[in-house]
């Protein structure tokens, strides 16, 4: 059975280019690039170019590029950097919707004594641009806020955040996981001091990520040890990895226009097709400010674990917001924070695409997805025509 | 990705006995959409009270609706007196077996069960067990359902309250709570369970040299060995091995699989054991 793969949002398939780029350093070129000698020594020249790769995309200079091992540690290690260079400020803003990354961080923050504003999210998922300015303190250490979300795909106003807190003075990092390849910017006209960025979602492997730390901007050492990445980010470098991400980020950069016209297109094939077809269906997330590739959908009446297994058995690979494990039947902290009603929330499902996505595999999605939602109600009690019927959650 | 059983799979993607039963004798329902998960159990009852049909419709994930399946499955055929005594626990074992955390599965089939006896006699169904106070108000879990599974599903964590129950499993508000109830049911029960008073430097001191006398030394002579107490350092026993055990290669197995493992069960369990240099 042919693989369907609409989990971009999750991981993504290593780009054939990117794999060849990479190979060799872990065979012939396996030198490690910190030794005196040529054969490691070789290596540090093509990491030089991955670095200038990822900087030439982002818009940004080479030396303002640190590699890490994941999205979480760039994230991880910007929030460090900002709390550890200014032990005077403690208060934190940041969003409801944020990845763990992001949420988990401020969470330990805040029992270290740290204030925290999260800012909420109006029904499509968008933030209050006037909420974010009012929360705003002379002791605000770090303004955190995602460039896109990875559930609903919403895209933030990361120029407008920019100026309101750099006006103020404040450090700004953002989660642009999702974002890079997706949305177009230039960190180059654009003021944050902060950016995460993670390889697998963006056809390099996984256990490679970065972080921009803007020129200027205050840093301390998150990972200690050796002196790799000018002392700011130690450990051997994971070469092949960064070389990958360098290859991954030029390409992303020759498809951008790709993703935000025909990936745009399939996504909408996608999302219209289901709408039209499935009754009861809505669409989470703003339907414009939104990543191309994303659809975040409800099924109401139905639960979204029971129409991912249904769906695997047609090879069909998609993602869940309900997450229905112990016991805790909580719908994402997303779509709660957007007030998706439960009754939709329980049986969401996000369809992310790549560039590899073809219409074919997009039509074969809408030929099952109908029998698939119409069966699982068929086994459910509540039917559309006795909506009253359920008894409402003590909850 | 789950691991689910294939009897588990076989249900949910084929689910026997789904469906209504037109006029049913007794019927049962319990969650909702609002909760995440909800089923309507459905059963005719003959006139000597055995059941001979069993239906089911249910939202949820796939555990959930392979849980009301087998249950169908189980309640055909069963006088009400042994349907009776179906439990949670019956109806994953059934499954041959149910993740942790999808436990409360298995514990919404039983509670569909008893509102469905309920409805038969025609009693009044309470949703839940509504005795007793409260404790998680996301879910409407009051203690007295805590305890039941507590005790009837020989629970030691919390976690495993909220996979059982639910409670703790929303706001987690109730988290603190749900470790005093465990506690006192534990307490009550298990008490070698609970943690010992940690032991100041003399009563350890004095408990080492009582073990290594009595308990070690005689073991170690049998063998030609012997062993000599040199120092206390916190938690570190520091020892001399004499005898046969001076020269002996596997004198290092001997200290930790024998003098170190008889210490921390004997004594404290924190204790590490090191030859004198």
């Amino acid at each position: 059975m042919k693989t369907l793969y609409f989990d971009n949002n999750a991981t993504t398939m290593v780009a054939p280019e990117v794999l060849e780029e990479m190979l060799p350093f872990f065979s012939e070129m396996y030198g490690n690039p910190s030794s005196m000698h040529l054969f490691g020594g070789q290596v540090g020249k093509h990491l030089t170019l991955a670095r200038q790769r990822v900087a030439q995309g982002l818009g940004c200079e080479p030396d303002e590029i640190i590699f890490t091992a994941c999205g979480t540690e760039s994230d991880n290690t910007a929030f460090y950097a900002a709390t550890m260079a200014q032990p005077m400020s403690k208060h934190i803003v940041t969003t409801k919707v944020e990845h763990p990354a992001v949420l988990n961080v401020v969470q330990r923050l805040e029992r270290h004594g740290y204030d925290v504003t999260t800012l909420g999210t109006d029904s499509q998922g968008r933030l209050d641009l006037d909420e974010l300015r009012d929360s705003l303190r002379e002791d605000t250490a770090l303004v955190s806020v995602m460039y896109a979300n990875n559930e609903t795909g919403v895209v933030y106003p990361l120029p407008e955040i920019a100026e309101i807190v750099k006006a103020r003075g404040i450090l700004l990092h953002t989660d642009a996981v999702q974002a890079v390849g997706k949305v177009p910017f230039r960190l180059s006209e654009l003021p944050l001091d902060f950016l995460a960025l993670s390889g697998h979602k963006l056809h390099a492997p996984k256990g490679v990520g970065a972080l921009f730390v803007r020129r200027g901007t205050p840093f301390r050492t998150f990972m200690l040890g050796g002196h790799q990445e000018h002392g700011r980010r130690a450990g051997t470098e994971n070469t092949a990895g960064i070389v990958a991400l360098g290859k991954a980020v030029e390409l992303a950069t020759a498809h951008i226009e790709d993703e935000n016209t025909r990936v745009r297109a399939l996504r909408d094939r996608l999302e219209q097709g289901l709408l039209a077809a499935i009754p009861d269906t809505r669409l989470n997330g703003h339907p414009d400010e939104r990543l191309p590739n994303t659809s975040n959908l409800s099924f109401k009446y139905v639960e979204g674990e029971a129409i991912l297994l249904m769906m695997d058995q047609h090879g069909i690979c998609a993602s869940s917001g309900s997450a229905c494990t112990s016991g805790s039947l909580e719908p994402s902290h997303v779509l709660r924070a957007m007030g998706v009603p439960f009754t939709f929330a329980h049986g969401s499902i996000r369809f992310s695409l790549s560039r590899y996505n073809t219409v074919e595999e997009v039509d074969m999605v809408l030929d099952v997805m109908p029998q698939i939602i119409a069966r699982l109600r068929e086994l459910s009690p509540f039917k559309k025509d006795q909506e009253n019927v359920p008894p409402a959650c003590t909850c | 990705m789950w691991e689910y059983t294939d009897k588990v799979r076989e249900l949910f993607l084929n689910p026997k006995n789904a469906g209504e039963i037109p006029n049913a004798d007794a019927v049962g329902e319990v969650g909702s959409l609002a909760c995440g998960d909800a089923l309507k159990l459905f059963l005719k009852i003959s006139e000597d009270g055995v059941i001979e049909d069993a239906k089911f419709q249910t939202f949820g994930c796939a555990s959930a609706i392979a849980s009301s399946s087998a249950l169908t499955e189980m309640l055909k055929g069963k006088t009400l007196e042994q349907a009776e005594k179906i439990t949670n626990k019956d109806i994953a074992a059934y499954l041959g077996g149910l993740p942790k955390e999808k436990m409360h599965c298995s514990v919404m089939g039983q509670e569909a069960l008893e509102a469905c006896l309920l409805d038969y006699r025609g009693e009044e169904a309470p949703e839940k067990i509504t005795e007793g106070e409260v404790v998680c108000h996301c879910f409407g879990v009051t203690d007295v359902a805590i305890r039941r599974a507590i005790e009837e599903n020989g629970i030691t964590s919390v976690e495993d309250i909220t996979n059982f129950t639910k409670a703790g499993g929303g706001c987690g508000e109730c988290v603190g709570k749900l470790e005093e109830i465990l506690f006192d049911v534990l307490g009550t029960k298990r008490e070698v369970k609970t943690e010992p008073k940690p032991m100041t430097n003399i009563q350890r001191m004095q408990k080492v040299m009582q073990v290594i006398d009595e308990v070690i030394r005689p073991s170690l002579k049998q063998d030609g060995g012997d062993i000599q107490l040199v120092d206390l350092d916190g938690m570190d026993v520091i020892v001399s091995l004499r005898g046969a055990c001076g020269s002996c290669p596997s004198a290092k197995l001997t200290l930790n699989g024998f003098v170190q493992k008889t210490l921390r069960e004997q004594v404290e369990p924190g204790i590490r054991v090191r030859e004198a240099s």
